[in-house]
């Protein structure tokens, strides 16, 4: 078995702390706009919408789909595969689907949310569930 | 307020080098722009407004003065690869304005020499970096998905290369010049699926140059005539995540500004250059564009269809980012550059498109699958 690729600790900043520390704690968050209602991600402080500043820090269900995905085959560290997940609350995010056989990636596929460690806070990947 | 015909291209200029590792990146810029400046007949002095990207070693304070350049009116926008398209919007405006009578617009660096520096990070930093994202898989999730949704093959992406190289056949300075098939093309190495790297564009030290300038000053001048009527320029990213479509770029948004402006539409369109960083840029960029409905792309590029002399829509004649030059990883200066030889009629006659009075340049900037921007820019001969 290969060591475990080693991961950049996020820098992390005032707007986006409370992530960090939720995924600390195993949570994963979005930010959601109690505004207009829609969802996002990364997180803003104020909506990307329609712009308002009532955006609320919520616990996402870490359950996505692959919307498409790209297996590079050769980098430094190995294979990955890059991804844009979909989660099932709305947004689209950008990630690595990890720990399972990268040749057998579909887009429609059920996947979830798993934190791998770094130096700082730990970082979310998704794993086919 | 229209830039419609307002603005020419009086001089161009492509670095005939591939790989230049005895030349410092502003000795580059340098000389495309020396290069520009005499094939439009002109002199450094009437420069009076310089443009640059991030590729402008330190950007504009450092590159004006290491040219010697005394001018009134600046940019710097710096959007990747399509900078040099919004370049030439941006001088017909600020021409248009009064603001400069005679533009220089210069790309140079070398890639394949050196690593290239990192991008700058933006907000999403975070929350993305880590995952990898490289242009070929960023492009190789619009590919994967565009597959998906349309049923686009690897076959008709191979066709876009096929296509670029039966031109760059003919172009004596192109780094790859053998004509390939359709099966050389799938045949070869993957790289980030489903991008094998025939899909992939060269990668190549040079640059290339041009001046935009009135219309009074352009007649004064000895080249064809010709002329920008117009320019359309768009952004596109995730957005927060909501709605995501990898499969369209912002090329959506600026083609229609550029063709409703130019009073045209892509059927007038005798020769398109079209940003070819990997195939399926061109096969996406061709649908946004308007030559064919989304989802219809590869059938329109498959049999040859965008081979001058074979097809309906010649492209990229001196062989493109694909097999030609890919000067500083960024297309849209070489785009232009072969759009005004075939508008001039100074395209390899084996590849010039008769009587070619009206042409389109576009291309993206950045990652087509994360966020990028979109010019366009339609050329006419007048």
């Amino acid at each position: 078995m290969a060591e475990a690729k080693k991961y950049p600790a996020p820098v992390t900043n005032p707007e986006t702390a409370q992530f960090w520390e939720a995924a600390k704690a195993g949570k994963f968050m979005i930010k959601r706009c109690t505004a207009c209602g829609e969802p996002h991600y990364f997180p803003r402080s104020i909506c990307p919408f329609c712009f308002s500043d009532k955006t609320v820090w919520e616990e996402s269900s870490g359950e996505a789909t692959i919307y498409t995905y790209s297996l590079m085959r050769k980098s430094p560290t190995g294979p990955y595969a890059i991804a844009f997940v979909t989660l099932k609350e709305g947004p689209s995010l950008q990630t690595n689907i990890v720990d399972c056989d990268l040749t057998s990636l579909k887009i429609g596929q059920k996947v979830k949310v798993v934190f791998k460690p770094t130096d700082g806070a730990p970082l979310p990947f998704f794993t086919p569930a | 307020m229209t830039i419609k015909g307002k603005a020419y291209i009086a001089g161009i200029y492509e670095h005939p080098t591939r790989h230049a590792p005895d030349k410092s990146t502003a000795q580059l810029h340098a000389e495309v722009a020396k290069g520009a400046i005499e094939d439009a007949g002109l002199t450094k002095a009437d420069i009076d407004g310089y443009f640059c990207a991030g590729d402008a070693p330190g950007g504009l304070w450092p590159m004006v003065d290491y040219l010697g350049l005394k001018v009134r009116h600046i940019d710097s926008t710096e959007t990747g690869g399509c900078s040099y398209l919004i370049h030439l919007g941006h001088a017909a405006e600020a021409i248009a304005a009064g603001k400069c009578s005679i533009a220089l617009v210069t790309l140079a660096g070398k890639p394949r020499t050196g690593v290239m520096p990192p991008r700058a990070a933006g907000a999403e930093a975070d929350f993305e970096a880590a995952y990898g994202a490289t242009t070929h898989n960023a492009y190789g999730m619009c590919a994967m998905r565009h597959m998906h949704d349309y049923g686009t093959t690897s076959e008709q992406l191979a066709w876009i290369k096929v296509a670029a190289s039966h031109h760059a056949q003919y172009n004596p300075h192109a780094m790859l010049k053998d004509v390939v098939t359709v099966e050389d093309v799938i045949n070869s190495p993957m790289i980030s699926d489903p991008l094998h790297r025939m899909d992939c564009c060269v990668v190549t030290d040079g640059g290339g140059a041009m001046i935009v300038t009135t219309p009074e000053i352009a007649k004064s001048l000895k080249k064809p005539l010709v002329r920008l009527i117009g320019h359309g320029e768009a952004m596109k990213g995730p957005r927060g995540g909501k709605d995501l479509d990898l499969t369209y770029s912002a090329g959506v948004w600026s083609g229609p500004r550029a063709f409703e402006e130019a009073g045209v539409t892509p059927k007038d369109i005798k020769y398109a250059s079209i940003y070819d960083s990997f195939t399926i840029t061109v096969l996406m960029q061709l649908e946004d564009l308007g030559f064919c409905k989304k989802g219809e792309g590869g059938k329109f590029v498959s049999d040859g269809n965008l081979i001058s002399g074979v097809g309906k829509l010649p492209f990229n004649t001196d062989g493109g980012g694909l097999c030609s030059n890919h000067p500083v990883n960024r297309g849209g200066m070489t785009k232009i550059l072969e759009a005004v030889r075939q508008l001039r009629g100074e395209a390899h006659p084996k590849v010039q498109v008769p009587n070619c009075d009206l042409a389109i340049a576009h291309g993206t900037g950045g990652l087509l699958g994360v966020r990028h921007a979109a010019s366009t820019c339609i050329l006419e001969r007048v």
